[in-house]
């Protein structure tokens, strides 16, 4: 039997295994919970159920590219955004120069699937907070955006689809018409996702004031895309280290306010997520109306790829946060060394530091407000 | 904002007679190599100096260099107040592994450098909770050396098809 | 004025016992289908054919089928027999309620006590199950399950005790009975609910009472799934803990049929004469109830989840103070008026 009072008589402490199979660990992650009561004294996460060995499959593969499905497999619901970082690392090291139309269908494909992935994050969310309903909206948009990618590439979740110095394979006819058809029936919805969720009387009362995260925390802990930004931070890739063509478009950069409680709590994380959508729906029509029609996507892919001695970082804005990639190269046809440095393993790694006093309630909160991937988390 | 080589100057102001280099390979930007014992306090001249406040850590990553009989550890740092980045790289022989831990400095850099431990073996003196982060507690060996065997059994279960 | 069937002892014990089995299984494709519409999906479509009516029926079956598993360290007796008296507190609770003006389990006088008294082991029932398992998540959601039920049971008392002190009477019955006739504003029916103002914010509190008493969103903390795994049922498989569901669905039916007898008039017809007697009566009793469970289920599919100190500071410092001040201004309306 359970003994929460010890034989003299004194407040016994509980120990208890949130995960690997829980409901809203968000796979296999484990956190071990020091309880007093409801209360959590201590938080020990535990990672490493997922791990795949990605950066050892990387060395040994014998080839830069044969590297890029693998990348899919690590954040499994930004995919895209995961290839790309990691061409665009190949394509610095080869200092490649690529079409417009190669650079205009990234940007689209990398945006649209950041809506994918911030809708199942705040699904998710809302999921662990008893919202069943929003995440089955959000689903049906995502659904959306997963059929185009599927006409694309052939694939709905790992897609395979970017190669170094240009695309597997050209979009077809009708994309465009797609695209711009999907802009338009998804911009009602985020309005409705308000109403729906965002300014729910409880989802406030769940989210508001729990888990806050100051920005000197979260920088020292390295922190980065949307929890960096709801602490209150102007910080973006896209706009801060421009990669691709992101300094030709104009988009705002989302932060929390602190509007429900105290800046950088689990709302102001989430709502971040909700108006980054908006803003990528912007540059998707800017992109869209700037793309060129015709042109060879694939005439810049090397025939083989072949690199020098060196290393490089490079990082890209994923959904999640900073995507990067440091690739150690040693005049070989396969790396020396890849690391990805994933946002949801940096930012698992500041759990424990937020969570300290909450109660489990605001534990599943606060998983859920950074949005890991264990995918991403274990590689 | 200070380019790599103004940096490296004004460590050897910061840091007279310690022995910094300039490392350029074919690709890539230009990395500093300090030596394992001082990069503790190099970093914490780098977070906390007026002209340089690098404050986040972006990346720590292990290497492994098997011809030098060698192991290296790799420093990615960022300034979001002056919007300068740096590379640091360190290396460290392959029989004693040991490099202060940074993790005092910047806070990111304890999984980071749990990781590069399990990795790689590389031991971050200094480091609060250095257990293995990816594999089991109780595996053998440190997998992205490039002179790692596989064991054969874990906890009497194959590990090979 | 009403006639009470005269019927036999063993129809008297299976007439509930059948209202509350077709019942949850109605309840539970229903909370479904209901599900589904509200998420722009169908629900079950498949068995049985016309829009898969018979998939509470294979649910059971299946669940007839699945092994009993009792974990290893639990208190084996107390785990086995928490599910069923869990059940058999729902259920003896039916037998004050007036299903129609012709029948009644047993026309009581202390009818409101005696429900509210035997609905009370259900939580011990619960905290029964809790402890029994001998499982930590289990232990947390029986804590709560106590401490939620056992606060929540005086708003639900003392919004009871508004109508009482309308009625006079605590048989249920003759409760009833009180409400017949349209004479409100002239085709208004009687209902406790249009006679007296305050007895409207009686019904809000009761309702929110009764949501959080059954274990319903946004108050089902004792169960909620992404925090607890599933609370006191974690360890519960096949049909013991098909019981529990079915406790559930009777609690939620129970709760909500004393709502209609309460508020709304019971099995009286809303025409007044029109449509009325022992049948009609107990289609507009079961109809009155399922419209209650309707909103209940309304309310799960829509709303997020309270935090467990939330819900008691929504108890303690709303409700409870709320209820009693209510209570002293419905006496003073009687008085007055």
């Amino acid at each position: 039997m359970i003994e929460l009072i010890s034989d003299t008589g004194e407040r016994r402490e509980m120990t208890i295994n949130m995960g690997p199979q829980h409901p809203s660990t968000h796979g296999v992650l484990r956190l071990e919970l020091v309880l007093d009561g409801e209360i959590i004294k201590k938080v020990k996460p535990h990672i490493g159920y997922l791990h795949r060995c990605f950066e050892k499959y990387a060395e040994e593969v014998g080839d830069y590219a044969k590297v890029i499905p693998y990348t899919d497999r690590m954040d499994y619901v930004s995919a895209m955004n995961q290839e790309h970082g990691y061409v665009l690392a190949l394509e610095r090291m080869l200092e490649l120069e690529l079409p417009e139309r190669v650079e205009h269908i990234r940007v689209i494909v990398a945006e649209m699937q950041r809506i994918a992935s911030h809708l199942l994050g705040i699904g998710a969310f809302g999921l662990d907070l008893g919202a069943f309903s929003p995440f089955l909206y959000l689903f049906t948009e995502r659904e959306k955006i997963l059929d185009i990618f599927e006409k694309i590439s052939g694939a709905r979740l790992l897609y395979n689809y970017m190669a170094v110095g240009g695309l597997m394979r050209d979009v077809h006819p009708e994309f465009k018409t797609d695209v711009a058809e999907f802009v338009k029936t998804f911009r009602p919805k985020i309005k409705e996702l308000d109403d729906l969720l965002s300014y729910n009387r409880i989802f406030i009362k769940r989210t508001a004031n729990v888990g806050v995260l100051p920005v000197e925390v979260a920088l020292n802990y390295a922190a980065s895309g949307p929890v960096l930004r709801g602490s209150g931070m102007k910080w973006d890739l896209r706009r801060n280290d421009p990669y691709s063509i992101y300094d030709r478009f104009e988009f705002d950069i989302p932060v929390g306010e602190g509007e429900m409680g105290t800046l950088g709590d689990c709302w102001d994380r989430y709502i971040v997520r909700v108006r980054e959508m908006e803003q990528s729906l912007r540059i998707i029509e800017q992109a869209l109306d700037s793309m060129p029609d015709e042109g060879d996507v694939m005439q810049a892919i090397p025939k083989r790829i072949r690199m020098k001695e060196g290393e490089v970082y490079v990082r890209t804005e994923s959904p999640r946060g900073e995507l990067g990639y440091f690739i150690a190269s040693n005049n070989s046809a396969s790396p020396h060394r890849v690391k990805a440095r994933a946002p949801s393993f940096v930012h698992l790694c500041l759990l424990p530091a937020i969570s300290k006093g909450s109660l489990i309630a605001d534990m599943v909160a606060i998983v859920g407000s950074i949005d890991i991937v264990l995918g991403e988390v274990d590689r | 904002m200070k380019s790599t080589e103004e940096i490296l100057e004004y460590l050897f102001e910061t840091f007279p007679g310690t022995e910094f280099e300039s490392l350029q390979g074919d690709v890539g930007p230009a990395r500093i190599k300090v030596p394992a014992a001082m990069i503790k306090d190099v970093a914490k001249v780098l977070r906390d100096d007026d002209q340089l406040l690098f404050n986040t850590l972006m990346c720590l990553s292990g290497l492994h260099y098997p011809k030098e009989e060698e192991m290296g550890v790799a420093y990615h740092l960022h300034s979001t107040q002056l919007g300068h980045s740096l590379a640091l790289n360190v290396r460290v022989s392959e029989q004693k592994p040991e490099v202060p831990s940074v993790e005092s400095i910047w806070k990111t850099a304890d999984w980071h450098e749990r990781e590069a431990y399990d990795m790689f073996g590389i031991v971050f003196t200094g480091h609060p909770d250095l257990r293995r982060i990816l594999c089991p507690y109780d595996w053998e060996g440190h997998p992205l050396r490039k002179d790692y065997v596989q064991q054969e059994f874990y906890r009497g279960v194959t590990t090979k098809e | 004025m009403t006639t009470l069937l005269n019927i036999p002892l063993v129809i008297h014990l299976a007439l509930p016992l059948t209202i509350i089995l077709v019942y949850a299984l109605v309840a539970i494709w229903g909370e479904r289908k209901v599900a589904g519409f509200i998420q722009d999906r169908l629900g079950p479509m498949r068995v049985g054919g016309w829009h898969g009516w018979a998939q509470s029926i294979a649910d059971l079956l299946k669940l007839i089928q699945k092994e009993d598993i009792i974990p290893a360290n639990s208190s084996r007796f107390l785990f086995k027999f928490a599910p069923f008296m869990m059940f058999a507190a729902s259920y003896a609770a039916f037998a004050v309620i007036p299903f129609s003006s012709g029948y009644i389990g047993s026309n009581i006088n202390i009818g409101v006590f005696y429900l509210l008294a035997v609905t009370s082991v259900l939580t011990l029932s619960i905290i029964m199950a809790a402890w029994a398992s001998n499982n930590k998540w289990s232990l947390l959601g029986g804590m709560r399950s106590a401490a939620q039920m056992v606060s929540y049971e005086i708003p639900t008392i003392a919004t009871v005790l508004t109508v009482i002190v309308v009625s006079g009477s605590l048989n249920l019955m003759t409760v009833t009975e009180m409400q017949s006739g349209n004479d409100i504003l002239g085709f208004l029916p009687n209902w406790f609910i249009f006679q007296n103002p305050f007895l409207i914010v009686a019904f809000v509190i009761f309702f929110i009472s009764i949501l959080a008493e059954s274990h319903r969103v946004p108050f089902d903390l004792p169960e909620s799934e992404s925090e607890l795994v599933a609370g006191y049922q974690t360890e519960y498989s096949g049909m013991r803990w098909a019981m529990f569901m079915l406790a559930e669905y009777a609690d939620m039916l129970l709760l909500s049929l004393l709502g209609a007898v309460l508020f709304f008039g019971g099995w009286n017809s809303p025409f007044g004469d029109f449509m009325s007697g022992p049948l009609w009566g107990f289609f507009w009793f079961m109809l009155k109830g399922l419209l209650l469970v309707f909103v209940m289920m309304w309310i799960r599919w829509t709303l997020p989840r309270y935090r467990v100190d939330q819900l008691m500071h929504i108890c303690w410092s709303i409700l409870i103070p709320l209820s009693f001040i209510n209570l002293i201004l419905v006496a003073l309306w009687e008085l007055i008026f």
